[in-house]
């Protein structure tokens, strides 16, 4: 709602000297959320007048039209001789009055005038446009005024060229601020003013003989006025006044019946709607519409209609879509196209909001009276606008209010509102005492009944106050949110973070730590990332939740997996120049359950059963917490220390597992095979002693990479965090240390080279007893010595006794004990045996 | 060596005649005197000090001497002994300073080249900003809580008093799921807000309750310098006997002041969510001009775009028909709720300029943040 503060003076005689930032600060802390304050015409200076213009000599000779002209500007030239200006508009005759800029002034720009020589001749000024002066955009021609001005008159106060103009949000309760009438009561409470309320009108009362109306759905249309106007002239323009409040309100002058709805739209918040009385064939109905129907509304577009619609019609059918457009057939017509309107019916009605809010949805079609009705009118205000706009035609276009009065009201409940005088106290933690809240109640328009409880009765402008805390709320706003006292509650003592929560910060802290940075991707994936992964069609992760309005139309599903949006920040990275890399996410993936269902919409009026919510939870894809990382480029980099060492599958699984022991989990590794990953570079990740396997990690298989553009070898892991920790914590219990000293020693094995070099140091543990205090494999090599096919591990064995120091006999039983358990399980040769 | 003999006469003992002694004495001393590294006093030590050195020797022969000579004799290697070690001591000192003083010099390295093996990490500043904020109501005694981004509609918007027909449900614009028959009507959608985790939290624990719920939300904005869509917020609620409005600004004060620092004016503005009735926008004083480019095209302020507040969220006391709808009795709780946007806390707290850089995951821009914020 853009409101013009010299119109919203009109209403309240706010202090002379307050500017619209004054204002402005008021109104937000009273709730009205001011976005901007617009100032209009700051930088215009004059003179600037109204011209007359005596006399046209059209130039020759030029690529475009030319005039030399003379007007009388009166004395405002100092001289009182005529004006000599050069123009290049054509829009105006000799005789008509004109708006002339002097040398000197400064039109908004700023764009300052001085005479100068142009064309042959001296120009000494201007002669302007509407956009020249800030009017609008949407007028090039000249401004012809009226033929009433005087030559020299001031037209910086004749066309309101300054102003300031506040844009106000208005939130969804607060629908009777999208008008003067609205936000005039608010800065009037908030000045502690009174009002002037434009509704507040002498209207005849209802009659049999106004226009005939039927309303069959009394529940979508509870209030119909209609009133008729006759004789009007159709070449009546809108006065500059009433053209000006409604451009400073953003709304284009159109002709003068349609400006005069708009204007008393603006000015009290009632949508009205103008149709030609002569087009309109017989009495008018207000229902729903018929299956097949359809409408071409104002702007043009032919409208299939929907059985929930509700409509205006006549004896042809639909003429409006109620309270959103009118339609195209009864339009009021522009007398520049032929013989214009002379007799109009004004329509000041009332209709369901959630009727409007569907409808104008349903079409796309959010007018400003669609606006207004979904937030809820004023019912009783439709008489007074009516009235109002039935007065500004008479007034303005010289026509005549005919005696018949229309309006059809369904019966109107009064709400009245019980609530405890102490109840804002209450709600804010302060005390206002009674006067108070029913003053305040009052400054609303509520009346106000009751002692320690009060019965209110809210305005009929205010649909939004329901209940008493609605009513708390007003108290509170209007005694301003700045005098509530601030005081801290007293919380009972808590238990901090849960096991849970603090894995996840130790998850990324020890990331982190180990050089990996966070990124943060969007979930939103499509086939194309699927493919690009290399995923068989039937691969279970292509299977997504799915968004019907995605952002993007070729990635409509939520990812199932971290890796597209993760290799995608890779790939992003290394567009950038950043080269070696290692990057890590956490977030949530979405699994559509095998069984889908729709989620219920219980009532709200109280809390849902067991079986509601548990269907509420039914309908919700599993959503488990995972971890990935993703490298390439050199994991640690080359140096004048000598050579670094490329990311590769191996840091794949050595960020898996200090995920894993972030989370106090030791995993094991196996052989794995899972798309996108290499099918021999590729570790299955279980956690240790179970059969759970919580995710994968190594090389990417080549086909994704290249398909990814990722560099050779890049390198990832993915683990299912809530799977990883699904045993919960695990209270560790401090070991005895063995103050006896170590015995170390050292094995060679050969295996065959598929040999995982895991069951190798299992058996080792597994043979050589509790003495074996560590085991450490310290080499791996393959060559001609120990044959085609086969492999050597070396390990390092340490020995240790908790209580007395080892016999090197005793050391070396235990490690020929471990090979023989090796032997045995995995056909290891002893090296140099 | 000569065995002990009662008439043995010490003279006649060669090693332990005086003269003798003081002879190796002054050799000994001559030669750590003489020796120029500490190698060389290291050959001088072994020679002069060693089991073979001519003292070492002579003080072997003491206990083959008579009773009444062992003292005398004692008396001399000793004090040749003690002079030979102060000697060595002495050098010992003097050529580790003359090394100290060449060799370590010579040892020297260049220790400003860049040492940088260890690859360097950083967390996302909007993780650690959410962890520095649900500390902040740790410490006060809150809980953390979580819930699903793909949530229920009645969790979203029916249970917090946006009916299907709420002007402010179409304000919100909202990712739907598309149902199982491929319809619109899944009555599921991307959580646009973290208030449905207010309701769960409500429908799972029974008053007092006190969480903060930090997590991601979604609105069909198209990304740009000041809008994404897919966002965090911070939502906290207190359910209590006797909660207030005041209660809810105490709290907002203790979050502002340990979050961004004192001495900052807070401008509680009246505005409209279903949920909370009175509801709040709540501003800060602009920290970097404290309001002094309002109205001042001369010195114009990025930070607040010269408006002189930030805003940082929105909040109020919880309206009643929530608390219904969780199964709260509202004539015995109250409560109070707010809801943070960390993007836009994290642009003004860290001067981050345009949101895209939260989101694009460039490690230049991850990696000074570092592990905390």
């Amino acid at each position: 709602m853009r409101v013009p503060l010299s119109w919203l003076r009109e209403y309240v005689d706010l202090p002379a000297g307050e500017t619209g930032r004054d204002v402005a600060e008021r109104l937000v802390r009273a709730g009205l959320e001011v976005e901007t304050v617009e100032q209009i015409g700051g930088d215009l200076k004059g003179p600037l007048v109204v011209g007359e213009v005596l006399s046209i000599e059209e130039l020759t000779g030029f690529k475009k039209p030319i005039r030399h002209c003379w007007v009388n500007v009166g004395e405002a030239n100092g001289t009182g001789d005529p004006q000599e200006i050069v123009c290049g508009a054509t829009n105006f005759a000799v005789g008509d009055k004109v708006v002339v800029v002097l040398p000197g002034a400064v039109l908004p720009g700023p764009f300052p005038i001085a005479a100068r020589q142009t064309y042959g001749h001296t120009s000494a000024g201007m002669i302007c446009s509407a956009r020249e002066l800030g009017m609008g955009d949407d007028h090039d021609g000249i401004i012809v005024l009226p033929p009433e001005y005087e030559p020299g008159t001031d037209a910086i106060e004749l066309l309101q060229l300054v102003d300031e103009v506040l844009d106000i949000a208005v939130t969804p309760d607060r629908g009777y601020c999208l008008s003067m009438r609205g936000v005039a009561r608010e800065a009037a409470a908030a000045y502690g003013l009174p009002l002037a309320d434009p509704a507040l009108l002498d209207v005849p009362p209802a009659n049999s003989f106004g226009y005939l109306v039927k309303v069959n759905d009394p529940a979508g249309c509870d209030r119909f006025v209609a009133r008729t106007v006759v004789g009007i002239d159709p070449a009546a323009k809108s006065p500059i006044w009433l053209q000006r409040r409604l451009q400073k309100a953003g709304i284009r002058p159109i002709s003068l019946a349609v400006d005069i709805t708009n204007y008393v739209m603006l000015e009290v918040g009632q949508p009205l709607h103008a149709y030609d009385k002569q087009r309109v064939d017989g009495p008018i109905t207000v229902r729903r519409a018929e299956p097949g129907e359809s409408l071409t509304t104002l702007d043009g577009v032919k409208r299939t209609l929907s059985a929930e619609d509700l409509l205006i019609c006549d004896n042809s059918g639909p003429i409006g879509l109620a309270g959103v457009m009118g339609g195209a057939s009864t339009e009021i017509l522009d007398p520049a196209a032929g013989p214009g309107t002379t007799e109009v019916i004004i329509e000041a009605a009332h209709f369901d909001p959630v009727a409007i809010a569907r409808g104008a949805k349903r079409h796309k079609l959010p007018s400003e009276a669609s606006k207004r009705f979904e937030r809820g009118v004023d019912p009783e205000a439709a008489r007074a606008a009516a009235q109002r706009a039935v007065d500004l035609l008479v007034l303005i276009a010289g026509g005549t209010a005919e005696a018949g009065v229309t309006d059809i009201a369904a019966p109107h409940p009064v709400r009245t509102i019980t609530i405890a005088a102490d109840l804002p106290d209450r709600v804010a933690g302060t005390g206002y005492g009674r006067e108070t809240v029913t003053r305040r109640l009052q400054e609303i328009g509520c009346s106000v009944s009751g002692a320690d409880v009060l019965e209110v009765t809210p305005p009929t402008w205010r649909p939004d106050l329901t209940d008493p805390y609605d009513l708390a709320e007003e108290v509170i706003r209007l005694e301003g949110y700045d005098n509530v006292p601030a005081r801290m509650p007293t919380v009972p003592p808590g238990k901090g973070l849960t096991e849970a929560q603090r894995t996840h910060r130790r998850v990324g802290v020890a990331l982190a730590g180990a050089g990996f940075v966070e990124v943060n991707n969007y979930p939103f994936v499509g086939e194309a990332s699927f493919d690009a992964l290399g995923l068989e069609p039937d691969d279970r992760r292509r299977r997504t939740v799915t968004l019907v309005n995605p952002l993007n139309d070729e990635e409509p599903g939520l990812r199932t997996t971290l890796l597209p949006g993760l290799l995608g920040a890779l790939r992003r990275n290394i567009g950038r120049g950043n080269t070696d890399l290692a990057i890590f996410e956490t977030g949530t993936v979405f699994l559509p359950k095998d069984e889908l269902s729709v989620a219920p919409r219980p009532a709200v009026d109280r809390r849902p059963s067991a079986e509601e919510l548990a269907a509420l939870d039914a309908a919700l894809p599993h959503q488990p917490r995972r971890v990935a990382v993703a490298l390439a480029g050199e994991r640690l980099p080359s140096g004048w220390w000598g050579k670094g060492s490329a990311a590769g599958w191996a840091d794949a699984i050595e960020a898996a597992r200090a995920v894993a022991r972030a989370a106090g989990v030791e995993l094991d590794v196996r052989r794995g095979q899972l798309l996108p990953w290499h099918p021999g570079r590729c570790a299955e990740l279980v956690v240790a002693g179970t059969d759970r396997v919580v995710g994968h990690a190594g090389e990417l298989h080549p086909r994704a990479v290249k398909a990814l553009g990722l560099p050779e070898r890049t390198a990832a892991m993915e683990l299912d965090l809530d799977l990883l920790s699904a045993d919960g914590a695990v209270r560790v219990d401090g070991p005895p240390v063995s103050g006896f000293p170590v015995a170390t020693q050292d094995v060679a094995l050969i295996v065959d080279a598929a040999v995982p070099a895991a069951e190798v140091e299992a058996a080792l543990r597994a043979g050589a007893g509790e003495l074996l205090e560590a085991i450490r494999l310290f080499d791996v090599f393959t060559g001609e010595q120990v044959g085609e096919g086969r492999k050597s591990l070396a390990y390092a064995l340490r020995f240790r006794a908790a209580d007395r120091t080892l016999t090197a006999d005793e050391a070396s039983a235990a490690r020929e004990a471990a090979v023989a358990e090796a032997v045995a399980r995995t056909g290891a040769v002893l090296r140099g045996a | 060596m000569s065995a002990p003999n009662k008439s043995y006469d010490p003279v006649e003992v060669e090693a332990l005649k005086p003269e003798v002694v003081e002879a190796a004495r002054d050799e000994a001393l001559a030669a750590f005197a003489a020796a120029t590294s500490l190698d060389e006093l290291k050959q001088a030590k072994v020679a002069h000090t060693g089991d073979r050195s001519a003292l070492s020797l002579a003080n072997r022969e003491i206990g083959a001497l008579p009773p009444h000579a062992k003292a005398a004799a004692g008396k001399l290697i000793g004090q040749a002994r003690g002079a030979v070690n102060q000697a060595l001591a002495k050098r010992q000192g003097e050529l580790e300073a003359e090394r100290d003083a060449r060799v370590l010099v010579e040892e020297a390295v260049d220790v400003t080249l860049p040492y940088d093996r260890t690859p360097r990490g950083a967390r996302h500043p909007l993780t650690t900003l959410a962890e520095r904020i649900e500390d902040t109501f740790v410490a006060m005694g809150y809980q953390v809580a979580e819930g699903p981004e793909v949530e229920a509609e009645w969790l979203n918007f029916d249970a917090l008093n946006l009916g299907p027909d709420h002007p402010a449900r179409s304000m919100q614009d909202t990712f739907f799921v598309r149902a199982p028959d491929g319809s619109a009507d899944s009555g599921v959608v991307l959580r646009t807000q973290t208030s449905p985790v207010q309701a769960r939290t409500l429908l799972d624990r029974k008053p007092p309750v006190y969480v903060v719920c930090p997590g991601r939300v979604y609105r069909t904005d198209e990304l740009d310098a000041t809008h994404t869509p897919v966002f965090r917020q911070v939502e906290g609620l207190a359910v209590d006997e006797g909660i207030t409005f005041a209660d809810l600004k105490g709290t907002i004060e203790q979050l502002v002041s340990t979050l961004i620092g004192d001495g900052l004016e807070l401008r509680w503005r009246p505005s409209y969510f279903p949920f909370t009735e009175p509801s709040a926008e709540i501003d800060l004083q602009c920290f970097v001009c404290r309001g002094e480019s309002v109205g001042n095209p001369d010195r114009p302020c990025r930070t607040c775009g010269s408006e002189g507040w930030i805003e940082l969220g929105g909040c109020g006391v919880v309206n009643p028909r929530v608390l219904v709808a969780c199964g709260v009795d509202p004539d015995r709780y109250s409560g109070f709720a707010f809801g943070l946007g960390l993007e836009r806390i994290l642009m003004n707290r860290h001067n981050v300029a345009d949101m895209r850089d939260m989101v694009e995951g460039d490690v230049r821009f991850t990696l000074p943040f570092g592990m905390e914020i």
